[in-house]
């Protein structure tokens, strides 16, 4: 098992007959992904893609047994969804939808917090790309077909951006354990550090690849962590080197407003944890590709 | 989004907290009128613009008579008022903040702020008022209060009043400042704000806890359900590019660089900046045309970039995911035929079905420069607004 997903992890995709949705399930079906339903309040009975739509996630969970959940939700409602999915005892949510209030995630995240760590529901997201374990399960909206199954463990907050470093690691004949997107919001489910400690447990990681950017705490929170838990090596990338001070750069979460919020500050504080830092984006899978020779 | 002083205060005002008594004018003549009506015999101007450091620039003045605020507002009405926080271009005056005079015993900072360490909302005082908070916290880091908010229960009374005595108030005017800390905190989570900032905020001679000063941000997330905030929006303080692009669901910030970006991906959208930078160019913008690079918000993109005439060559740089490299070079294509363009394209194509993109480009006939890594397209684009440079330069020269 790859740390959140395997080839038989039971899927379900909660808002499953949005345009988009509809779409990326077929995608994600296509890959291989074990899709056995959707949510969509109102809309049970239903069949989108050949699987069983239900009304309700603990509908869904009774009939399926799921386990994980994409959640595909318009932002008023997003941080509903996610929380009907932490009570109805789903294990693993990737939440796609860009756009939900902050005080909403903060509920959220309060919210998942009653229930005790063993039975606690993991999320990443929202505002991401999704989950890949290459070659097992894809629950997300990126291409499948530019990941290799491999050693490499990557941690982005942005989508295109993590694409490009997979793309990069491919064409060098490079594969990846598992991809997570934990996005680009300010309030996220999952932090760099939560996901760096499952890739330190993870057997099939040998290396690790964290793509940062500008605004918030959590990368020097990861590079503290890294420095103290950390056995296999790490390569970074942090993106906003010349985004200007009190500005959001279309994440929002991607806003320089505190110290140690810049690029170049966490650049100093990730070497200094023993971080090997590509200096741009063109050379992510080089720098990877010669620290694992 | 921001909001301007007098409206903050406005919304302050409606959950309780206290206000000195003020009126807005979008005219000279109605700030004296508005100081006649208030009536006294002392008054603050204040220039409404989206940005702090006020006082220091100028935009803050005290009149002593309506006449004196005739005259001083006559100044103040068009200009444009550059702080350190504007920026060198400044934010115009159009609306200026009559407002009566009250005495001040002592200062407070206090803010509210989204904590994304903690993730909660965080509250950060200071008895140190008036002043800004990087300067409090570089000068004196002892005299910061802070505190966060259990999100399940809400601010707790005893959370405020640990925080009055630790700013020294007394005692008997403990509870005052309890209910102006709740009332920011209730306006706060209420209408989903993101900051809420008193600096300062007041103890008056005849004991009573005020907002000077006043301003808010908001998610913008959650405008959906705040309608009445929304109308609040002040169009003439942002960037009219920055504001066109945001209507057109496009995510873009103007920089002072030449060399335009066109990118699908928040991240990837910086990640190119930052490459322009290391072959030696600037930026001139950062901007996110979204996940699905469909020909239309190709097409718009250009039009934004071309909108800035400090641009001398554009890079364009889309990794195609599930929407295809050749259907992206088609739209790309269609938007360079409808749109004037007259500066150097620079375009590079990543991810699926990346040789039939590249094939439509070269087959198009159009002047195309195309690059395969992201670090060759910023060296083209940093070539090519070179030598548009030197061109220019010749042609002054002639």
């Amino acid at each position: 098992m790859s740390i959140f997903l395997d080839s038989d992890t039971k899927v379900i995709v909660q808002g499953i007959t949005g345009k988009m949705a509809r779409f990326h399930t077929k995608d994600m079906i296509e890959y291989g992904t074990n899709v056995v339903g959707g949510v969509v309040p109102g809309k049970g009975g239903e069949t989108v893609e050949g699987v069983p739509v239900f009304n309700t996630v603990k509908d869904a969970v009774e009939a399926t047994s799921a386990e994980a959940t994409l959640v595909f939700v318009p932002p008023p409602s997003a941080a509903d969804s996610i929380m009907e999915a932490a009570d109805a005892g789903i294990r693993y949510c990737v939440c796609i939808t860009d756009g939900i209030p902050a005080q909403d995630m903060i509920r959220v995240k309060r919210y998942m917090y009653r229930y005790p760590k063993e039975r606690r529901m993991v999320l990443t997201g929202p505002n991401c790309a999704g989950t890949i374990s290459p070659g097992k399960a894809l629950l997300g909206i990126m291409p499948g077909h530019i990941y290799l199954e491999g050693n490499v463990g990557i941690i982005g907050r942005s989508g295109t951006l993590g694409y490009e470093a997979a793309a990069q690691l491919k064409e060098r004949g490079i594969g990846v354990s598992t991809s997570v997107g934990i996005g680009g919001d300010p309030i996220n489910g999952s932090s760099f550090r939560d996901v760096l400690e499952h890739f330190e447990n993870d057997p099939d990681t040998h290396v690790i690849c964290m793509i940062g950017e500008i605004g918030g705490p959590q990368e020097a929170e990861a590079a503290e962590y890294i420095r103290d838990h950390v056995s296999k090596p790490v390569v970074a990338y942090v993106a906003g080197l010349t985004a200007p001070k009190g500005r959001t750069m279309g994440h929002a979460g991607a806003i320089i407003s505190a110290f140690g919020e810049s690029a170049s500050e966490k650049v100093e504080i990730l070497t200094k944890a023993g971080v090997t830092v590509a200096e741009n984006p063109a050379v992510i899978g080089e720098t990877i590709a010669s620290i694992m020779q | 989004m921001d909001i301007h002083e007098y409206q903050a205060k406005e919304v302050l005002s409606n959950f309780g907290v206290l206000i000195p008594q003020g009126a807005l004018a979008y005219s000279p003549e109605q700030a004296a009128y508005r100081a006649r009506e208030m009536g006294g015999e002392r008054w603050v101007v204040k220039a409404q613009i989206h940005a702090g450091g006020r006082g220091k620039a100028g935009g803050v003045k005290v009149c002593d008579s309506d006449v004196e605020i005739q005259e001083v507002t006559e100044e103040l009405f068009g200009k444009k008022l550059v702080t350190h926080q504007t920026g060198p271009e400044g934010k115009g005056i159009y609306r200026v903040y009559v407002e009566a005079a009250v005495p001040i015993d002592r200062e407070i900072y206090l803010g509210f702020v989204l904590d994304r360490t903690s993730q909660r909302v965080m509250i950060v005082a200071s008895a140190e008022g008036g002043m800004e908070i990087e300067e409090i916290s570089e000068e004196r880091p002892d005299s910061i209060v802070r505190a966060t908010v259990e999100p399940a229960v809400g601010l707790q009374e005893f959370q405020c009043r640990e925080i009055a005595f630790k700013l020294g108030i007394e005692a008997s005017m403990v509870q005052q400042m309890v209910r102006t800390l709740q009332a920011c905190y209730r306006a706060f989570t209420e209408l989903d704000a993101t900051m809420v900032e008193i600096n300062p905020l007041i103890v008056t001679g005849d004991n009573r806890i005020m907002a000077l000063d006043a301003k808010m941000t908001f998610d913008d997330n959650a405008l959906f359900r705040h309608p009445q905030i929304s109308e609040l929006r002040d169009k003439s303080q942002e960037d009219p590019r920055e504001s066109r692009a945001a209507d057109r669901g496009l995510s873009y910030v103007g920089l002072d660089g030449n060399i335009g970006c066109i990118v699908n991906g928040a991240g990837l959208a910086m990640a190119t900046m930052d490459t322009i930078k290391l072959a030696g160019g600037e930026p001139a913008n950062f901007l996110d045309i979204g996940g699905g690079a469909t020909p239309e918000r190709v097409a718009k993109a250009f039009r934004l970039v071309m909108s800035d005439s400090n641009v001398q060559a554009i890079l364009v740089n889309i990794f195609a995911g599930i929407n295809r490299c050749d259907w992206v070079a088609e739209g790309v294509v269609q938007a360079l035929r409808e749109v004037q363009v007259d500066v150097p394209v620079i375009v590079r194509l990543a991810g699926t079905n990346v040789e039939e993109g590249q094939k439509i480009l070269a087959e198009s006939g159009l002047p195309l420069i195309r690059a395969t890594t992201l670090m060759e397209a910023a060296e083209r684009a940093v070539e090519a607004w070179q030598s548009d440079q030197k061109q220019s330069t010749n042609a002054r020269a002639v």
